[in-house]
């Protein structure tokens, strides 16, 4: 077994593990680390599919800030061992983990099976040259420069949105 | 040097986003329900980066930019409204939040 293969298992394993545990673990605190191991170990993958720029800004944005902002909002608001009631307790066993099996039996059938998924898995997907970010800031800033302008604008309009709520109702 | 085909990262993807969903109808704390989207997120990523490379493409990789800008946005938003519901209810049960439900 090749080197790609063993580090695609492993962070594989990973990813799914944290996942498990954010939905086990009873802290959200605990939940929340889950998730960052998940989003490391996901950056990893795109440098394996050859993405650097997008594994930077995973571990940039989404691990370093949306997650601190996470981590942040749960030690500000000190939330504790979530509690459970009679009726989810009921939910969860009779609705949610027949739903759950199914749903993850279901996606990753079809992933596995749709015409796309099966061409890529035989044919071109063993090329190995990965992204350069060059040709990447140019379709950014080129064919996209308009999206990108739009988000500069959404991105402002979040700003005031969270000073607007979060402020103290007078 | 054998290369990882992109069917199995769909297949992570997948579990991934079906974990995902779990979480989100299981967890009764409006925080890790938060969480619970951003995976869903990370998910679809995933999903992209591996099509954009399968197709030699960038299209997907600006799209996964602007959907971690777009999560970057929505998760500044949604947190200051976690933040002013437990003002409101002092809890962060999603169970006590039912104002608007029949």
């Amino acid at each position: 077994m090749s080197l790609p293969f063993v580090l695609f298992f492993l962070l594989a394993f990973v990813a799914v593990a944290g996942a498990l545990t954010l939905i086990l673990a009873r802290e959200p605190i605990h939940s929340a680390l889950a998730l960052i191991l998940v989003m490391i170990s996901l950056a990893v993958l795109y440098l394996l599919l050859g993405a650097e720029f997008i594994a930077g800004v995973q571990v940039i944005v989404y691990a370093g800030a949306i997650m601190v902002l996470f981590v942040f909002v749960i030690m500000l608001l000190n939330a504790g061992v979530e509690e459970r009631t009679d009726f989810s307790k009921l939910a969860t066993k009779y609705v949610g983990y027949p739903l759950a099996i199914f749903l993850i039996i279901e996606f990753a059938y079809w992933m596995a099976r749709s015409t796309i998924g099966r061409e890529i898995a035989t044919g071109t997907a063993a090329n190995t040259t990965s992204v350069s970010t060059e040709a990447l800031s140019r379709m950014i800033f080129q064919s996209y420069l308009l999206p990108f302008e739009a988000t500069s604008i959404l991105i402002l309009i979040a700003i005031i949105g969270a000073l607007v709520l979060a402020k103290k109702g007078e | 040097m054998s290369v990882v085909p992109i069917s199995w990262y769909l297949v992570l993807s997948a579990i991934l986003f079906g974990l995902g969903i779990v979480a989100f109808v299981f967890k009764r704390n409006i925080i890790t329900i938060f969480m619970a989207i951003e995976l869903m997120l990370n998910a679809v990523n995933l999903a992209f980066v591996a099509f954009a490379r399968a197709h030699g493409q960038l299209d997907g990789l600006v799209f996964v930019f602007f959907v971690i800008v777009v999560a970057a946005a929505e998760a500044a938003v949604g947190l200051a409204i976690v933040i002013s519901a437990y003002q409101n209810r002092q809890t962060l049960n999603i169970e006590r939040f039912n104002l608007l439900k029949f």
